[in-house]
């Protein structure tokens, strides 16, 4: 079986942190490139996880438990903000018939 | 304490006239302001009794300035100049207050009239109380509010309302002066109260600063005094209430230069060059005066310019080193001219408003009192014995010939014209036949006692105020100047000129009395109209075209420049500069305004740019 | 070995990522989303962290992505309306992102994290240890996210509710 403590030796904790903050990157870049609100959620996740990468990473190399139960908790949070941001999205199509969040400008000045 | 009671009396009188005033009946206003003076000049009497030689000092409840080293404080002192001061003018005022109630009883805005001169009671009393330059200054300008207050009591009337403000505009070119000598007598002494100078005065301080100083003082009793060149306010102040006119322009504000150089003879004595400045500006002015008051018609004019004849005189006399003189003619001249004002006042009143002599004559049946009294004062100006005017002006007119024949000479020339207009006043009103419309013949009517009474009192001061410094020529025992210290810097030196120059005095005077009086005492008096005047009768009468000067010279080119000013400073400038910023403003908006795009990537764009933004400060800073 | 197996997983989760944010069809966007977090809880794994494997496979990938196609196929998302994204936005999220990474990266050098490498049992991540820890020092928390999750439920379903006239 995988020894997590081989992983230890062998990956240094660096990698792991460059690996989260990229994933992190793309997600900002998705956030502010693609215009479907739907899309712009997902990226939202990706970047969720990528932080959860990060913590569950920190939480190994430290020996610290207490990391992967914030990334626990984390999760249930990202679980419960879907749920309430799809029901907006739902909404917001019922209004404009549309997902693209450019059509959404009435605080124009 | 004594002093601050003296004080505070009218100040009190002035807040309870303003605030509570219509609720009091119309003439209990005046009641009450008049008992308040009345009551500061009992208690002025009783300083006066107990003081002791040194004089007394208080100080105020706080603090008045305290910065960066400078003090100053509310300190009131009375030695025995201030007491004489305090005592002539709460006493005169008192008389002038009782006299004011009967002459301005029809006046709807009485109540308003009394406030003011308790208030300028207040300021006056102030100014000679101070201890200090600084609240010296604070009284002054304070009489120079209510005197402004006071000339536009009217102030409906457009004419009187610009003769209020000449008069406080050509104060604060005085004022200018007083307050570049406060400056100047900070810097130097470091203390502005008047102890703390006169005990400096020991170390040698240069007479180039000396003169500098006390030529600013001096402009500023220039101001307030009316002496050449500021002197055209006064005439025209002749549009405020006769007791107006009594009060401040005789009696006492005008006075407030002269006192503020007698309280400074320290420093004047150490620059000879000053004392001849003021020497000059005095006889000049007081000739110049003089010789106007010759062609006046009306009956405040010729007073009016007698004032600044007299005071000129005064300043003649401080200049010549005569401080004890000086101050001696400026308390019988408060009290005759004071007199005279009210008489004259008295007279205008009896004729229901008539104030050019060309409409007056043979009034001395009709008035007796007034004309009594008014004569008791033009014997006491002219200078005739026994009474008061006689001793002052000889001790003025001896200091003068103590320094010089020539000095002499102008004193008495003065003195000449200055009892042939005043007769010729005399003799134009009282005398001769009447000139006005035959059917107000009827009507002219004696001033009620309200209005006599002052004028005996003052006429009684008039006559034997002149004991309180007769001179040691005469036996007596110069009790005024050894009171106040100010005993003559030069010394009497030869009896028997004295003598002399006395006696012919005494016969040019009455000559120039008897004079007018053949002139003016007569049935049918020609060449009374302004219109058929010979050239100098029209130069006269037109006040040498003073006024006109000063307007064509400075007030026009300054309304001119105040005009060029408005249009391009104010329109262009300062309403660009405001007008700019709404300018910007908008214009910055509108840039601003797109990052309300209302685009939402837009804003998480500028999100994320944030962030970053924060990260960096915080990781590399 | 297992350097190679992390440069893989990495690879597909960043791969994955990328074609989450750059495909077309929003479809195809939630597959590669999915693809991603196998890769992650691949990665948890490696570091013994098996109950977060789970649990990421089974919430995420499960229940919130089924959730994501469930909303778009009710509302029929999938027809392709084709968005034109502008270039400028692409500009401006390519350099902030690089800009972001940047920041991170110059951070990280900075820097130095110390690691110890602590306790070492070997039920490290399994979940006989984390439920321990979770219902003895983290109950509390635990708690409240059920009352968070109520919450969630009965808000996004009065969200959804149609308004009757």
């Amino acid at each position: 079986m995988i020894n997590y403590q081989s992983t230890l030796q062998a990956v240094p904790l660096n990698w792991y942190i460059l690996v989260s903050l990229t994933l992190f990157c793309i997600g900002t870049v998705g956030i502010i490139y693609r215009r479907n609100s739907i899309v712009i959620i997902m990226c939202i996740e990706l970047m969720i996880n990528s932080v959860n990468l990060l913590l569950a990473a920190f939480s190994a190399y430290n020996g610290n438990a207490d990391g992967q139960i914030f990334v626990f908790f984390i999760m249930v949070v990202a679980a419960a903000e879907v749920t309430v941001g799809l029901a907006l999205i739902v909404v917001m199509y019922r209004n404009i018939n549309s997902t693209d969040i450019s059509l959404f400008n009435n605080l124009k000045w | 304490m004594l002093l601050a009671l003296i004080i505070l009396l009218p100040l009190a009188g002035y807040l309870l006239l303003t605030f509570a005033g219509k609720y009091l009946h119309r003439i209990s206003g005046g009641i009450v302001a008049s008992m308040l003076v009345a009551m500061s000049f009992l208690l002025s009497m009783a300083a006066f009794f107990i003081t002791p030689r040194h004089g007394i000092f208080i100080t105020g409840p706080f603090t008045w300035i305290d910065t960066m080293g400078f003090r100053a404080s509310f300190s009131l002192q009375a030695d025995s100049l201030t007491l004489v001061m305090a005592v002539m003018i709460t006493g005169v005022s008192a008389l002038i207050h009782f006299y004011s109630i009967g002459y301005m009883k029809e006046d709807p805005f009485i109540t308003r009239f009394f406030s003011y001169m308790n208030l300028f009671v207040f300021f006056m009393l102030l100014l000679v109380m101070a201890d200090n330059y600084l609240l010296l200054f604070a009284g002054w300008e304070g009489v120079g509010l209510c005197s402004y207050l006071l000339i536009g009591f009217w102030f409906k009337n457009p004419e009187y309302a610009k003769a209020a403000d000449k008069a406080f505009i050509m104060n604060r070119i005085g004022d200018l002066g007083f307050l570049l000598a406060i400056a100047t007598l900070y810097i130097t002494f470091g203390s502005l109260s008047f102890t703390d100078i006169q005990s400096q005065l020991q170390s040698g301080i240069g007479v180039n600063q000396m003169t500098l100083i006390t030529l600013l003082l001096f402009t500023g009793a220039v101001g307030k005094s009316a002496q050449i060149p500021l002197f055209t306010w006064l005439p025209d102040a002749m549009a405020g209430p006769t007791p107006v006119s009594a009060l401040i322009h005789a009696a006492t504000m005008v006075t407030a230069g002269i006192y503020l150089v007698i309280r400074s003879k320290a420093l004047f004595i150490l620059s000879p060059f000053s004392l001849h400045v003021v020497a000059g500006v005095g006889i000049v002015t007081a000739l110049f005066a003089a010789s106007v008051a010759l062609r006046q018609f009306d009956i405040k004019k010729i007073l009016a310019y007698s004032t600044i004849s007299q005071l000129g005189f005064i300043f003649f006399a401080v200049g010549l080193g005569a401080f004890d003189a000086s101050l001696f003619h400026l308390l019988t001249h408060a009290f005759f001219k004071a007199l005279l004002f009210l008489c004259a006042g008295s007279v205008i009143h009896g004729l229901n408003g008539q104030q050019d002599i060309r409409f007056m004559g043979h009034l001395k049946d009709k008035i007796p009192v007034t004309w009594i009294t008014m004569l008791i004062g033009a014997l006491a100006i002219s200078g005739i014995p026994p009474f008061s005017g006689f001793f002052s002006k000889d001790g003025i007119l001896a200091a003068a010939g103590q320094s010089g024949f020539l000095l002499w000479v102008l004193g008495l020339a003065v003195s000449l014209l200055t009892s042939f207009y005043m007769f010729r006043l005399i003799y134009l009103v009282f005398y001769a036949h009447y000139r006005g419309k035959s059917e107000s013949w009827g009507h002219i009517h004696e001033s009620p006692r309200l209005m006599t009474i002052p004028l005996v009192i003052l006429a009684l001061l008039s006559s034997i105020s002149g004991l309180i410094n007769v001179p040691a020529l005469m036996g007596g025992r110069q009790w005024l100047s050894y009171y106040t210290g100010l005993r003559q810097v030069l010394e009497v030196h030869n009896h028997k000129a004295e003598w002399i120059l006395m006696i012919i005095t005494l016969l040019a005077v009455t000559g120039m009395i008897l004079f007018a009086r053949s002139i003016f005492n007569r049935k049918e008096i020609a060449q009374l109209s302004a219109t058929t005047l010979k050239p100098m009768g029209r130069l006269l009468s037109r006040k040498y075209y003073v006024d006109e000067f000063y307007q064509s010279a400075i007030t026009n080119p300054l309304a001119r420049i105040s005009v060029k000013l408005y249009s391009f400073v104010e329109l262009k400038i300062v309403d660009g500069l405001v007008e700019g910023m709404g300018t910007t403003v908008n214009y910055l908006s509108r840039i601003f305004r797109f990052l309300q795009s209302g685009s939402v990537s837009f804003y998480l764009f500028f999100m994320v740019a944030g962030i970053i933004l924060v990260l960096v400060l915080n990781l590399f800073m | 070995m297992i350097r190679d197996i992390f440069i893989f997983l990495s690879v597909l989760a960043l791969f994955s990522a990328v074609m989450t944010v750059f495909a077309r069809n929003l479809v195809h966007s939630i597959l590669y989303l999915i693809l991603c977090f196998f890769a992650i809880a691949g990665h948890y794994l490696l570091l013994n962290a098996e109950f977060l494997a789970i649990v990421n496979i089974i919430v995420y990938g499960g229940a919130i992505m089924v959730l994501f196609l469930f909303a778009v196929m009710l509302l029929n998302l999938n027809k392709t309306k084709q968005i034109t994204l502008s270039r400028i936005n692409l500009f401006a999220a390519v350099i902030s992102g690089g800009t972001l990474l940047l920041v991170f990266v110059a951070a990280i050098k900075k820097n130095s994290f110390t690691v110890t490498p602590a306790a070492l049992s070997s039920d490290f991540g399994s979940v006989k240890m984390l439920g321990k820890i979770l219902f003895n020092e983290y109950i509390l928390p635990f708690e409240i996210s059920s009352i968070l999750f109520l919450s969630a439920m009965i808000g996004s379903i009065i969200l959804v509710k149609k308004e009757h006239r």
